[in-house]
């Protein structure tokens, strides 16, 4: 007798086990549906749109059949250039910095502050650095966009690198100090070229990041319907390129539209791969 | 070069950043006195946003705001918290694993005005025939189309914090409790849910802080409207939103001045936000049992 109200129970809870892997087996498929259905249609979209043309050519006049956004590629390639070559030593410097003083409170600090800095929202990046560079130069230009996105770079590529200096073995540190070579010396000539992966996947992580950017572009770097070459002049930009045309009523540059998305979420991707087969190794 | 210049080089672009910090605030605060000081507190909680009459009050924008992430969070977090535990405890192959990691890792860095042109020619159309089909203004665009693509958006996001805060849940409690004759169910809910809370709670958070600064999709689907949006269907506008939409076209310094002071409020609660997330999950940390 009591055997069986052991085994009923038991039932009830196998039952209710089952009940549970349900309720959440079903959501988790339907996020797992949707996010294939998102990515699917991004490709499909956007490979209608991809030719030589939407390569090589300059936007084409309002409502023209045809052209490309070439512009748009070089001005985000311009924007990358300015962002990184900002964002780079300055977060390797601050880096540096949190792997010399780690654990004081001055560190700690400077932690802090670098987390709440990569929870600002992009578009607040945008507005402040319209009134720090486009206002005193009188014009948006490739080089405010790219001070707005090395700001964007900047936290998390601090973050990472300092990461990686984190995990080069303290005995590098140790012997090179005791063979008299001066700190500064063995950091930088031991520990950063040991970190070396590391900074260069932060690095590539940051222009992942930065790459799909829209908000801080929008009042910086302003977008240009011509090809510029010219650093202090409106450029335009992959991202800037999906926000205007999907605004507009032509069905040719909403498929260009989808095109710039596919372009952006491949260079993206490839970016997160790349850096995430090497992690593997 | 020697070890003090080094250090003071270290120190200097150390510096860098916590100028940029104090920066951004400063600028934000000078730059949208203006506006401040022509509307006082009405600054906060008036109801008119108005660039001609010149009224600048934020309300429609805050209750914008919160209203699209209060729906995102409804929808995103039985969704996250499902897929969190079917990743951290239930898939037991590697191969699904690694493709379910990857699928999330993918959509997490897809650009937003991605998700914003997806949901212009993909949700804005069904939103549009429900809305009909309901007897509501058929727009398309407003809160209920911005609110799905903002849940669509943090789902990545927040089943990964979900997964790894489980993960991190020491293994010896687990197998303790199936020593004990507990079944799955049991386990999860009884053991791993309640040790990995306060990370899961604090993934919410900080999924939340995205969430409440998120501009390009919002902006692309909201219908930028500058009134108090009365339902799911109503057009409207969220903080990030009205900043992205008018800031080019400013009519006039106020204009300007308030809609800095828009992105003010904005850092602020994001800040706020942040730091309690954060917080959370280094007590998340130190609560997983081991």
């Amino acid at each position: 007798m009591e055997n069986n109200v052991f085994t009923g129970e038991y039932k009830r809870r196998k039952r209710k086990d089952i009940v549970f892997r349900l309720a959440i087996l079903v959501p988790t498929g339907i996020v797992v549906s949707l996010l294939i259905l998102i990515l699917a249609q991004v490709v499909v979209n956007g490979s209608k749109a991809l030719n030589l043309d939407f390569f090589f050519q300059q936007q084409k006049p309002f409502g023209e059949v045809g052209g490309g956004v070439v512009q748009a590629i070089v001005g985000t390639i311009m924007l990358l250039v300015v962002a990184i070559l900002i964002a780079l030593p300055f977060s390797l410097l601050a880096a540096l910095y949190l792997y010399e003083h780690k654990g004081s409170k001055r560190a700690n600090a400077l932690l802090d502050v670098v987390s709440t800095l990569q929870g600002i929202p992009s578009i607040v990046i945008g507005v402040v650095i319209y009134t720090w560079v486009v206002v005193p130069l009188k014009t948006f230009s490739a080089f405010a966009g790219g001070i707005a996105l090395s700001i964007v770079m900047l936290p998390l590529m601090i973050s990472m690198i300092k990461e990686s200096l984190d995990m080069v073995p303290s005995s590098y540190l140790e012997a090179a100090l005791a063979l008299g070579v001066p700190r500064w010396r063995a950091v930088v000539e031991i520990i950063v070229p040991a970190a070396a992966s590391g900074i260069l996947e932060a690095t590539g992580l940051g222009i992942a990041r930065a790459a799909g950017e829209t908000a801080p572009l929008i009042f910086t770097s302003f977008g240009n319907p011509f090809l510029s070459l010219n650093f202090m002049a409106p450029v335009s930009a992959l991202p800037l390129v999906i926000y205007e045309y999907v605004k507009s009523p032509y069905d040719d540059w909403h498929q260009k539209a989808w095109g710039a998305a596919l372009l952006l979420v491949l260079f993206v991707l490839s970016l997160n791969l790349l850096i995430g087969t090497r992690k593997k190794r | 070069m020697n070890d003090k210049r080094f250090n003071v080089l270290l120190g200097f672009a150390a510096l860098v950043v916590v100028f940029i910090f104090a920066g951004f605030l400063f600028t934000l605060v000078v730059q949208s006195l203006p506006a401040v000081k022509q509307e006082g507190a009405a600054f906060l909680y008036g109801s008119e946003w108005n660039p001609v009459t010149t009224r600048f009050g934020a309300l429609p924008f805050i209750i914008g705001t919160l209203m699209t992430s209060a729906i995102a969070l409804a929808i995103a977090i039985p969704l996250s918290l499902s897929a969190g535990v079917v990743m951290g405890e239930y898939v037991n192959s590697i191969l699904v694993r690694s493709v379910l990691n990857t699928l999330i890792n993918v959509l997490a860095s897809i650009p937003s005005v991605v998700f914003g042109l997806w949901g212009i020619e993909v949700v804005i159309p069904l939103v549009r025939s429900l809305a009909m089909s309901v007897g509501a203004p058929p727009y398309g665009a407003g809160i209920l189309s911005a609110s799905l693509v903002l849940a669509i958006m943090i789902i990545p996001y927040m089943s990964s914090m979900t997964r790894e805060a489980l993960v991190n849940v020491h293994a010896g409690l687990r197998e303790g409790a199936y020593a004990l004759g507990l079944t799955k169910q049991e386990v999860v809910t009884g053991i791993a849910l309640p040790f990995a809370k306060n990370s899961i709670f604090a993934g919410i958070l900080l999924s939340l802080g995205r969430a409440l600064g998120e501009t390009m999709a919002v902006t692309m689907l909201i219908g930028n409207a500058t009134r108090i949006p009365t339902s799911l269907f109503s057009l409207g506008n969220t903080l990030a939103s009205v900043i992205a939409s008018q800031f080019n076209e400013a009519a006039s310094d106020v204009h300007r001045s308030a809609m800095i002071g828009l992105a003010l409020i904005l850092f602020v609660i994001t800040m706020i936000i942040g730091w309690f997330g954060r917080t959370l999950m280094r007590k998340g940390m130190g609560a997983h049992g081991e």
